[in-house]
């Protein structure tokens, strides 16, 4: 096996991952899903259906509103009672269709007829793709087929199947890598034909030590195909130190992975990939990890994309009384959203919803800045944070920009680091979206000017 | 369409809404400050030890003056909720008693903690907006204006009496090192006798390294005599990732290169390196974060002008120690030093694509 690599910066924050050991539960079936039409990065999907009318599990509910989009599916049998805004775990509220379930309807079964997916071209794999609605299942939810679509000319030497899970909390990937390493292993040469790489790596870190085991054994390494483990440090699953650790190659700033010839895919996502391709199955189910002290039963669940986040708790035995509910997360807590609706449905980059309690939701207070230098330490993308928050705090955004402002990756080091209590990433966010929006307003002003 | 539900509707009011991330590291500010604080009890340890009760008070007045200074301050005059408790007043406090003489009346202990922070710290805005090193401007400030307080040293060891009316005085190495070296006739003599300088200050003093090591007779301030208690604090905060070694690292090995080339042999060397407030300063001055340099380069830049600047204060300059002034002065850099020694920054320079075969050879000859 490979030595244990890794990326300079990063931090060490606490596993927390209890529910490891807890395979993954396959819920019951949800009463009503809200699904909404932008589960991805892209243009939303298009809806062609009618209030009232029914739809059968696994049928296209919306179109791919354009190529970087991906149809949505119907993940219940039911009819169809809203359209409407709804909220999103993203914050805003937008386009969602509601499907009642119909009880007594049978659902189709995709399993029941496997092909040979690898036999397949590559132009009917990569359909297979597109058709189930795939998108990165890790959080970013960009649609996998444009992914797998690399400009002309450039080529792809590498893919990197991303099983690192570097967030606290979050197990689902790590399950799925233990329960299906074969799906996720076949995912990934799948994968690998449709770009035609030759080598195709699966990166995971070392505290998932029988995850790499399970995985080692399966890879075939006729195929080019190898487990990577590595170093367990965050964010050692972003994208960029991902690469780098593995190939040590650096993406430039600006550019993709695909300007250094590498494809970086979520493991969910590569069994995801495998069923589409083997079943033509629809991305209707998602690996959820329910954490935190507020809940009666914390694990790793299969649960129908829609469902509401509160039918999804209650599915798995509900909260706990007497621990009173003080922060939802959705996601991991270095780069999760806090929710305030638990209306809010499960989407396709949902990958775990933690359940916190005021002891967990505990922040410090706000004591000033140091200038101790741990949020430099921390950031793995080489930037100062504290010379990027006072240049913020002080208005001064063009040079804010020229320290290297728009790098950063929002992964959160400098303010889990920083002693000060110093909400650095959070100022970040909110001064990169300024600077872009007004770059944008400076570029619609140059047009119409012409 | 809820009716006939069969999960009831969780309804959560009050949750916290925030960005993320939802977690922070345990280490606070506060718990950085306490830590250093702790990490000098035995340098205070052996202060008491050897300079008796006396140092205890000057030390507890010290910190008493910083912190009326912050309470007072951010109470009545900035009208900010006061921070006294963060450590951080009884840290300054404490590292300017240490760089006392014991002989010096316990007003000005009080008076200089008071300086520390009103015009080292508060002045400038408060924690972290300071350019220089707050205790040693006291410092600074205080050899100014009480130059015969400031340079009256005490026998250690001698009565832990309160009054220092029956004391005996002394003369620190370094104190010694420099009558000597301005004595020219002293010079000839000892170049005569085939002695060397610091022979001739040993045995003058009735000490030896193992004495520098120990700091238990040798005159000098309250924390600065005892290496070993200063190593044992300093051990802990590398530990604890507080303080790093690429600042005083640089100041030891500038000291001890630049004496063994000036003095010609590492006895020399060696007594720059154990005389004086050198390892008080380069463990716990040099590493303060508020006013040192960000990255590793800028830090053994630091380290490396405040050694340099010491060494020349101590050979060519009118003092006798140079480690106060050498750090005030780079404090004055580290904007400057800053601002050429950034961290190298991720995707900035164009990468070579290597090809996956040349990667794997070279990862297997590894």
């Amino acid at each position: 096996m490979l030595a244990p690599k890794t990326f300079s910066g990063g931090i060490h924050p606490p596993a927390m991952k209890k529910t490891s050991s807890k395979a993954i539960v396959k819920l019951p079936l949800p009463d009503k899903v809200v699904l909404h039409l932008s589960q991805h990065i892209g243009a939303p999907a298009k809806c062609n259906f009618q209030i009232n009318d029914k739809v059968i599990y696994g049928q296209i509910l919306a179109e791919a509103g354009g190529f970087v989009s991906a149809p949505v599916h119907a993940t219940v049998s039911g009819r169809i009672i809203a359209f409407g805004n709804f909220k999103h775990p993203l914050g805003q509220s937008t386009p969602a269709v509601v499907i009642e379930r119909d009880k007594e309807a049978q659902e189709p079964i995709y399993t029941e007829k496997p092909i040979k997916g690898i036999s397949l071209p590559p132009a009917e794999i990569m359909k297979r793709i597109k058709d189930a609605g795939i998108v990165g299942l890790g959080g970013a939810a960009f649609p996998t087929h444009v992914k797998l679509s690399p400009p002309a000319g450039v080529v792809i030497d590498t893919v990197i199947l991303n099983g690192a899970e570097c967030e606290p909390c979050l197990t689902s990937d790590h399950r799925t890598l233990l329960e299906q390493p074969e799906k996720v292993v076949d995912g990934l040469k799948l994968v690998m034909k449709v770009l035609n790489a030759k080598r195709g790596y699966i990166a995971i870190e070392d505290n998932k030590e029988d995850a790499i085991q399970v995985v080692d054994s399966v890879v075939n390494e006729a195929f080019g195909i190898d487990v990577q483990p590595l170093v367990t440090k965050y964010p050692q699953g972003g994208e960029k130190q991902l690469i780098k650790a593995v190939t040590g190659r650096e993406v430039p700033n600006g550019k993709l992975p695909s300007d250094v010839g590498v494809v970086v895919m979520n493991v969910t996502t590569a069994a995801a990939v495998s069923d589409a391709v083997n079943y033509c199955m629809p991305l209707t189910e998602k690996t959820v990890t329910l954490a935190g002290e507020c809940v009666k039963n914390p694990g790793n669940y299969r649960v129908r994309i829609g469902t509401t986040i509160s039918d999804f708790i209650q599915m798995t035995g509900g909260l706990k009384e007497d621990v009173p509910l003080k922060k939802v997360i959705l996601g991991g807590p270095m780069m999760g959203f806090a929710l305030y609706d638990l209306n809010t449905p499960i989407i396709k980059g949902t990958s775990g919803i933690l359940c916190w309690s005021e002891k967990e939701a505990q922040m410090k207070p706000r004591t000033g800045c140091l200038r101790c230098g741990k949020c430099v330490e921390a950031c793995p993308m080489g930037l100062e944070p504290l010379i990027l928050d006072a240049l913020i705090n002080a208005k001064r955004f063009e040079e804010a920009e020229k320290e290297g402002l728009l790098n950063c990756v929002n992964c959160g080091c400098c303010a889990y680091s920083c002693p000060g209590g110093n909400p650095l990433v959070q100022n970040f966010i909110v001064a990169k979206n300024k600077i872009l929006a007004d770059k944008k307003k400076q570029a619609a002003a140059k047009d119409n000017k012409k | 369409m809820s009716e006939n539900n069969e999960y009831p509707q969780i309804t959560a009011k009050n949750l916290i809404v925030n960005n993320s991330p939802h977690i922070q590291s345990p280490v606070t500010i506060s718990s950085i400050m306490w830590e250093v604080n702790l990490a000098l009890l035995p340098v205070i340890a052996m202060a008491v030890y050897n300079f008796g009760i006396r140092a205890f008070l000057i030390i507890l007045l010290s910190v008493l003056g910083s912190v009326f200074a912050e309470y007072f301050i951010q109470t009545n005059l900035r009208r900010i909720p006061t921070t006294i408790s963060d450590g951080s007043a009884v840290l300054t406090g404490t590292l300017l008693a240490l760089c006392l003489p014991v002989a010096i009346p316990l007003w000005i202990a009080f008076l200089g903690g008071f300086i520390a922070i009103a015009l080292g710290k508060q002045v400038y805005g408060g924690l972290g907006q300071n350019i220089f090193n707050p205790a040693h401007v006291a410092r600074a400030i205080l050899l100014a204006s009480w130059p015969v307080y400031m340079n009256t040293w005490l026998k250690p060891g001698l009565g832990t009496n309160i009054s220092t009316v029956d004391a005996v005085t002394t003369a620190t190495p370094l104190g010694l090192l420099k009558e000597v070296a301005k004595n020219s006739d002293k010079v000839a003599e000892l170049a005569k006798s085939g002695q060397s300088i610091i022979q001739y200050i040993f045995e003058t003093l009735n000490i030896n390294f193992s004495d520098m090591l120990l700091g238990l007779k040798i005159g000098g301030s309250l924390g600065e005599t005892s290496k070993l208690a200063i190593i044992l604090g300093a051990f802990y905060l590398l530990i604890r990732k507080h303080i790093n070694l690429y600042a005083p690292g640089a100041m030891f090995a500038t000291v001890f290169v630049g004496a063994y080339i000036y003095g010609g042999d590492a006895d020399y060397a060696m007594f720059h390196l154990l005389a004086g407030g050198l390892f008080l300063g380069a463990f716990f001055m040099v590493t303060d974060m508020v006013t040192s340099p960000i990255t590793p380069l800028g830090k053994m830049i630091f380290g490396f002008g405040c050694g340099a600047i010491t060494l020349l204060i101590r050979l060519k300059g009118g003092y006798p120690e140079g480690v106060c002034y050498s750090i005030l002065i780079m404090n004055a850099f580290v904007p400057l030093i800053d601002k050429f020694c950034k961290p190298r920054r991720f995707g900035v320079v164009k990468p070579k694509v290597e090809s996956v075969e040349a990667q794997k050879d070279k990862g297997a000859s590894k």
